[in-house]
């Protein structure tokens, strides 16, 4: 073959890079100027609200009961999901198992427990000794293998504890299956041709991959279940929102005390949003070809876009997806 | 004594509903054979590719590998279906290469390549590792270890796919389509790959493909299939040159 004409890109020497004036975003400016204000002028109605009494949420923000509420209710969080999470992903399973009867069992459960109110159910677990007074396991007609009152098995905590855990474990499974279904069946077809059981390629390669679309609603789950975690205070449970109540009942200081709890909860969700993100981070590993950024690395760069030049050409290389060095 | 086929299939049936896609498929891949299936889209070739290792079930037919039945096992006049287990285990001795490579996305090729011998084989993962590492050599990705899946390009990741199958060390390699989802250049590379596994290894191999060049130069035999039967069945290079029927005929015209 002849030598064709010489190449388009080796004729013209590179130009000057672009040197642009940027657009202005004069109602960046403007909005941010509104919603300072309207958030300044609420926290200043709060702040001197005329029977606001600020001592007291001084007062008990770090109070002996206060802080005794929140271990309990951290406790009661953690318990509760570590139930929801374990019994939704073996439910899960179930639910997508070829076997009838497994699946129908999960089925049931799922309906049952996702169709009446976890009010309800942990008031019938705190409740149960009034018609069980005893619980016994064990053989009918034949040994008894244990042997308990019914209100030194299940303790309030305990209650609580049953009642947010099973139901929430209904959810899970839900969100679970969600996931499960979510991963492409060339995975399922891949793992059954080098000769994986089902519950192996459920655990080593569907499990894994669907944990990017479980855990979003997971966190999710996790922050609803901390404040649901209050209605541990039907079954005297002295958790966060049974202590705000014993001391308001006591003092008066109603909104005070709301106020002392609002911002403990708020500031748990807080350290829970993070831990997710993180938790997310880390699945997704194999999916993007770059971690995504953590979110110092994204507050810093926000503030840098917010009114600045266009990046140079070597911060664009360095945030182009699909670029790795 | 006459040597054992490694695949014998003899009247497969197999019917997705009302949709019969296999009527009757009679052949035997002998061992160290490479078999390559052509045919037009919807003939069934990978459906009965994915009949050999019990991804699909067949309806009538006997097929075996090996000498032993696929699914069933025989007792007197009767089929007994396999447990679960049993075709797991012989699912491992088969290994297969998918259209879409169906690499597993969050491991390294490493830990793709290991992770079969540890969790269904048993062995230890060092040994498994270390496998692994002359597998990837072979297949020429020995800086890949620590690459994930779509850190490689198409041609890589189905060579990952392959040593990965190859891990489980079968008896008999399926492939499907294997070149198909490629981009052309990299068509060459995973070919290559399989020429090696042909003459180096003396792998039996059952090939659905479109490359009409790979089935004439590496296959041992060439099996045309259209509309759930096999229409044409010979040497590749008989087959390619000098057609029987109006079918294969008027498919390789297509195809060439």
């Amino acid at each position: 073959m002849a030598a064709g004409p010489p190449l388009r890109g080796s004729q013209a020497v590179r130009p000057e890079a672009i040197k642009a004036i940027p657009v202005r975003h004069p109602w960046r400016w403007v909005s941010t100027v509104v919603v300072v204000a309207a958030v300044a002028e609420t926290v200043y109605i709060f702040v001197t609200a005329p029977n606001m009494n600020w001592g007291v949420v001084g007062r008990y923000l770090f109070g002996p009961l206060i802080l005794q509420g929140i271990v309990v209710t951290l406790e009661l969080t953690v318990l509760a999901m570590f139930i929801g999470v374990v019994l939704g992903i073996v439910l899960a399973v179930m639910r997508l198992s070829p076997n009838p009867v497994v699946s129908s069992v999960s089925w049931f459960y799922i309906w049952f427990f996702r169709g009446t109110p976890v009010l309800v159910q942990i008031f019938f677990w705190y409740n149960l000794a009034s018609i069980l007074p005893h619980i016994a396991l064990g053989i009918p007609d034949g040994p008894v293998l244990f042997h308990a009152s019914t209100n030194d098995l299940i303790s309030p905590f305990t209650a609580a504890m049953l009642g947010l855990g099973l139901n929430e474990a209904a959810y899970m499974a839900e969100i679970v299956r969600a996931g499960l279904i979510s991963v492409d069946h060339g995975q399922t077809e891949a793992a059954q041709a080098l000769g994986m059981t089902r519950l192996l390629l459920m655990r080593r390669i569907v499990l894994p991959q669907a944990m990017r679309v479980i855990v979003p609603p997971t966190g999710n789950e996790t922050i609803s279940m901390l404040k649901t975690s209050s209605l541990a205070f039907v079954a005297t449970v002295p958790e966060l929102f049974t202590r705000q109540e014993q001391i308001s009942n006591a003092n008066f200081a109603v909104i005070e005390l709301a106020i002392v709890a609002s911002i403990w909860y708020l500031a748990m969700t807080s350290i829970l949003t993070i831990g997710q993100y993180y938790v997310e981070r880390y699945f997704a590993r194999g999916a993007q070809r770059e971690l995504p950024l953590t979110p110092f690395q994204r507050f810093r760069r926000m503030l840098f876009t917010f009114h600045a030049p266009p990046p140079s050409p070597v911060d664009m290389a360095a945030t182009l997806p699909g670029h790795h060095p | 004594m006459a040597v054992r086929p490694m695949v014998k299939a003899e009247a497969v049936h197999k019917s997705f509903g009302r949709l019969e896609v296999l009527r009757g498929i009679d052949l035997e891949v002998m061992p160290k054979e490479v078999m390559c299936i052509i045919g037009p889209s919807g003939s069934g070739k990978s459906t009965f590719l994915r009949c050999i290792n019990h991804l699909e079930k067949i309806d009538a037919g006997r097929l075996s590998v090996d000498g032993e039945l696929v699914g069933y096992r025989e007792r007197g006049n009767k089929l007994f279906e396999l447990p679960d287990r049993e075709v797991c285990r012989k699912r491992s001795e088969i290994g297969m290469v998918f259209q879409r490579f169906n690499l597993f996305p969050h491991m390294t090729a490493l830990e793709n390549i290991a992770e079969a011998p540890v969790r269904v084989k048993g062995e230890s993962r060092a040994t498994a590792e270390a496998h692994a590492r002359s597998l990837l050599e072979r297949v020429g990705l020995a800086d890949k270890v620590k690459a994930y899946p779509n850190q490689l390009s198409g041609g890589q990741q189905q060579r990952v796919a392959i040593a990965r199958a190859l891990a489980m060390q079968p008896k008999l390699m399926l492939f499907d389509e294997p070149t198909s989802a490629l981009d052309p250049e990299l068509v060459g590379e995973v070919l290559e790959v399989m020429r090696a596994l042909a003459n180096d290894l003396g792998m039996t191999m059952v090939v659905v493909t479109h490359e009409m060049g790979f089935a004439r130069e590496v296959g041992d035999s060439l099996v045309f299939m259209d509309g759930g039967v096999i229409v044409e069945a010979g040497k590749p290079r008989e087959v390619l040159a000098n057609p029987r029927h109006e079918r294969t005929r008027l498919f390789l015209s297509k195809v060439l």
